[in-house]
This record gives structure tokens, sequence and C-alpha cells, in this order.
């Protein structure tokens, strides 16, 4: 930021008077402007009460905190955490849990928003057009807790899912599936896709917007039918916000839902539902093992930054050397 | 051939192609219809499950119209005191979190709109570290506990208070108000609070009302702080209560394989009517989500 921006107007145009000078200006800036200052001053507070306490509370990972101690009181203990975190099955269960979901959301429900909103745009009734919309990002809106107990009535032996496959005959008896481990991943991502997908186009859809329509003109005097339209100019123009979108997939892929999990666990399916998320819960919260609980997601944060780095750095490849963060 | 432009900057409607196209917009249309119905009927199922008799619910077999009609699970909703206490305390943190949280923002994102603010460059670098950077689960639960917020009312409002990520979109906007305005207002006199409240958030509303309708939702489908601060059932807000008659009729139907259906109905009822009501707020606003949210992602998509 230029040095001008953040100085009064009408003195940037000074040399660069000595530090004590500069001291004094800045006192007599601040007390000239000190009804904006004390608008700002409660957000500053904020931020470091709420935001960079907790950030320096990161260092009970590397103590042993027991309830009685306070943050300054508990030993230091080292690494200790973190060696334990290498041995522990449960942990890398919940690991595995986790990329699983994250792989396949990634699979189909990151390209399922780009495809939809390619169909929406291509409509050329504008009721229709207005209706998917409205009806698709409906689900977005509700909570995961409304979602879960809507999908525990679907799933029951009398609901909706097993009475529709009774009748087209796919299957002979009814069965609940929420109570199939085997099955859980793709419940967990074929539910938030059920939800998030049509959300998930207002953003391509607002990029789609702005591309100039000649382009479809010229194309289709040059003989160019709907398909091409869309694979040639369509696609092409959303390359940047698809490359955006899939860094910050990918730096969520430890990442995880702890609301949709808490809501659609239960005790036949948990060792293929926890994922790290509901782990830390459960042994910092659950448990009170507040040092090993922390050191757990502080590694999967440090993790997830060198995704977002490297994933950075490869799309930037595939976008000419342009970094699109 | 014409091309009509559509004000709404949506795609001018391309007139006619040939066979290929018609093919095209066939299956388009037809795949679009398949997905919206599957939103909209296991939607519809759930609310006519809601008005099914608890017998009927058992035995199942419907799906666009309840076998028998019965107000019956939501008589039972109501005679439970609880329901009333729930939604009230929704109510109040909603309102509340959403008027306190509105205000602080705009408050912090005016003072950081001016460029010639002393120590910007520091608060607006906090502001964005806050935004990729958290302590997490644990140590930020300490801090709620050492607060004294643990079973409190206002640990839905307080660490709810300020997001940077809605500083910014208002900064943004406030950026965009032409300054010959506030210079005559302080020709007049008036200093930076008058400016700001009787000037810039009148003048703001579009954008206030975004980010108050969005928080809103957040704060009525918010669960998470509940469970993690909030053990004291009368702070209980209808997320947390679905919450829990969720748990528990997902323990009573495998504790109950094979034994009575009488309770398992009545929670499943219950449990039914209780998403209904909860859900019934949000489809209220749901028109007006809508009118904003395309103008809340715009102005959330300008960077800094």
């Amino acid at each position: 930021m230029a040095k001008s921006a953040w100085t009064s107007p009408g003195r940037s145009s000074e040399t660069k008077p000595s530090i004590g000078r500069r001291v004094k200006q800045f006192a007599v800036d601040y007390v000239r402007q000190w009804e904006l200052q004390t608008m700002v001053i409660p957000g500053i507070l904020f931020m470091i009460v709420f935001c960079f306490v907790p950030i320096y509370g990161l260092t009970i990972a590397f103590k042993s905190y027991t309830v009685i101690d306070t943050l300054d009181s508990a030993p230091w203990v080292g690494l200790e955490n973190f060696r334990i975190i290498l041995s522990d099955r449960y942990f890398w269960d919940s690991v595995v849990n986790t990329l699983a979901i994250s792989f396949l959301k990634l699979a189909i429900g990151f390209v399922l928003p780009i495809v939809l909103a390619i169909m929406i745009y291509e409509v050329r009734f504008n009721r229709f057009k207005k209706l998917v919309q409205t009806v698709s990002y409906l689900p977005h809106f509700l909570s995961w807790i409304v979602l879960g107990g809507m999908m525990i009535t679907w799933f029951s032996t009398t609901g909706l899912f097993n009475q529709l496959l009774l009748d087209l005959g796919l299957i002979s008896n009814a069965q609940n599936i929420l109570l199939d481990a085997n099955k859980y991943w793709w419940i967990a991502t074929l539910s938030d896709i059920w939800k998030e997908s049509g959300w998930g186009t207002i953003l391509y859809l607002a990029i789609m917007a702005k591309i100039d329509p000649t382009y479809y003109e010229a194309a289709k005097i040059d003989g160019a039918g709907r398909l091409r339209q869309i694979w040639n100019i369509t696609l092409p123009n959303m390359k940047m916000i698809i490359s955006l979108n899939l860094i910050l997939t990918i730096s969520g892929l430890l990442g995880s839902n702890l609301d949709q999990t808490l809501v659609l666990m239960n005790s036949q399916n948990r060792e293929k539902a926890e994922v790290i998320n509901s782990y830390v819960y459960r042994m910092g919260l659950a448990q009170g093992d507040f040092s090993y609980a922390t050191a757990v997601g502080l590694g999967v944060s440090i993790v997830s930054v060198i995704l977002l780095l490297t994933a950075n750095k490869v799309t930037s490849k595939m976008n000419d050397n342009q970094s699109v963060l | 051939m014409g091309v009509v432009t559509k004000p709404n900057g949506i795609k001018p409607t391309r007139i006619k192609g040939g066979l290929d196209s018609r093919v095209f917009d066939t299956v388009n249309i037809t795949l679009l219809l398949i997905f919206t119905v599957a939103i909209v009927v296991p939607l519809w199922n759930v609310l006519v499950s809601s008005f099914s008799s608890g017998q009927a619910l058992a035995q199942g077999g419907f799906v666009f119209w309840p076998t028998e009609f019965s107000l019956e699970n939501y008589r039972a909703v109501f005679r439970d005191a609880g329901i009333w206490q729930a939604f009230f305390i929704s109510v109040s943190k909603t309102i509340i979190g959403v008027s306190t949280h509105v205000f602080f923002c705009a408050m912090v994102a005016y003072g950081l709109s001016k460029k010639y603010l002393r120590g910007r460059r520091l608060y607006v670098a906090m502001g964005v570290i806050t935004m990729f950077f958290s302590g997490g689960m644990i140590p930020t639960y300490l801090l709620i506990k050492s607060l004294g917020l643990l079973n409190s009312f206002w640990v839905y409002i307080i660490p709810a208070l300020f997001s940077y990520y809605d500083v910014v979109i208002l900064m943004n906007f406030f950026r965009n108000v032409p300054d010959a305005l506030e210079e005559s207002a302080k020709i007049d006199g008036a200093g930076d609070w008058r400016v700001f409240l009787s000037l810039f958030i009148p003048l703001s509303m579009p954008a206030l009302a975004t980010i108050a309708l969005f928080n809103g939702v957040g704060q009525w489908n918010d669960f998470m702080t509940t469970k993690l601060y909030i053990t004291d059932q009368s702070l209980y807000p209808l997320q947390m209560m679905l919450y829990e008659i969720i748990v528990q009729s997902q323990t009573q139907s495998m504790q109950n394989i094979g034994g009575s259906v009488v309770i398992e109905t009545t929670t499943k009822g219950v449990q039914l009517a209780t998403i209904v009501i909860t859900t019934l707020p949000i489809l209220a606003i749901y028109p007006l989500l809508q009118r904003y949210f395309i103008s809340g992602m715009m102005l959330g998509a300008v960077k800094e």
C-alpha cells in the first residue's frame, strides 16, 4: 500500500521526517480522529480476545494440560502429544474416513455444480429457469440437524426411500441404510451434494452472465452446435473461477462437516462415520483430553495449509503461471 | 435473427436453432426436471408425514399424501412447554444476535473504510489473519470457559458479534458512497459518529439487509454453539431440541427392534412436526433471501 494511503490528506508530499516527529504526528492525528478510532477499537479488542488469544492457546498442544491447570501453569511436554498421535489407531481411522468422504465429495460434488450451472444457463424459458433455481437453492438454507432428521425419516424402513425402491421392485425387503456402516461414506457424500450443489451454481452463473453474447453468435454462424459452444466458449471463460474453487476444495480435504457427522453418526456406523473433527470433539470435550485434542487439530491445520499452497502452485502452472489466490 | 437482451444480465435468448439444438433442449430440460423433482418430493414427503397419524406412519406406504390425516403430532409437540421455551430462545438469539452483529460490523467497517485512519494497515493485517487462522475448537472452548460464558445466553451473542468477512463487504460498500455527501455533512458540523449513524446507515440498507439475512439464517440454524457451550436445557434453541429428539428416537429405534412400535412412532411424529416448525421461519423469509443473495455474493466477490 502506498504511504499516502494512510497518512492524513495534505501531508503526503512531505519528505520523510525523523522517527520522533512521526510518532508525534501519529499521536496528533490519532487524537484528531478519535471519533473514528472509537469505532474501530471495539473490533480490535474483539479480534485480540476471540481470535488471537485462542491462537496463543494452541500452545497447549505442546503441554500437558489438565482441568486444574491454567494455560501458563501446565508443564511443557514438547512433541509428546504429536508422538502419541502417530500411533493412535482411532485417529488414523478418522483420517481414512475424512479423506474417503472428502474425495467422494470432490469427485462428484465438485463437478456437479459446474454441469448444473451450465444446464441452467442453457435453459431458454425464463420461467422454468427461475423455478429450477428457486428449488435448487432451498436445501442450502436447511440446517444439518433438520436435514439429518429428514434423512432419518426418509431412510427408515417405512419411509420414502424404501417405499420407492419396493415399488420399483429394486429390493425385496425394507432396510434402514443409516444403520449400515458400509454405506455411510456414500450417504454423507450424496446428502451433502443434494444439499449444496444447487447453491454451488450461483457463483458460476454470475460469471457466465458476464460472457459476451457475441461469442455465441459468432460460433453459431461458424456452425458450432450447443455442446461445442459450451466446450469452446462457456468452459474456457470459467477456468479462473473453477481453479479458485478447486484450490479451496483441496485445502479443505482434511476438514469435515461436524454438524453432519454428529447428526448422522450412530452406534452402528461409528467406525465409518468418525471424522477428524468429530474425533477432536470427542477427545477434547467429551473425554477432557484438551492437550491431545488440540494437538490433533493443530496438526491437521498445518497439513491443510501445506495442501493449500501446493494446490495453488499446481493450478497456477495450469493457468499460464497466473496465481489465482 | 434477433437477439433479445435481458435486462437482468442473463444470457440473451438465442432464438430457435436446428434439430440438434432442440434435442439438446429436450434432454436438458428433462434432466433439470428430474433434479427439481428429486429435491421437491422428499421435502413434500416430510411435510405430509408430519400430518400423518402415528399408526399410518408406522405402516408407511405413502409418498404424496398420508393415508390418515391427523394433527396429533403437532398437538403433542405444542403440549410440551419445552418447545415454547426453545422457540423463544431461538427467536431472541436471532433478533439480538443479528442486530448487534450488523451494528458492530458496520461500525468497525466504517472506521476502517477511511484510508487516512491511523493504524489502519495494522488493523487490516489483523483482520486478514483472523480470516485464515483460528485457534480451533479446544482453545476457543477454554477461552469461552474462562470468560464465564458457559451456560450463559450471551455465548450466542458475544462471540458472534464480529466477522471480518462481513466487515470487508461493508467496507467496500461504504467506499462507494460519494465523498461529497460526507463532506457536506461535515461542513454542517456533524462528527464522524453522526455521519455514520444518520447518513451511512440509512444509505447502506441493501448491504446491511444482505448481511442481516445471512447472519440470521446462520443464527437460526446454529447448533454447534449450544452443543459446545450449553448444558442448561432452558437455554436450548429449537435446533438443539430437535437434535435431542433425533438422538432419542435413534436410540429407541435401535433398542426397539422387534419391540414396542407405539413409543417409536410417537417420537417419530414429534420429530417430524418439530422439523417442520423449525424450518418454517426459514421458508417464510426465503423469498427475501432470494432477492438478496445474488447481490450478497457479488459484494463478497469484491476483493479488499
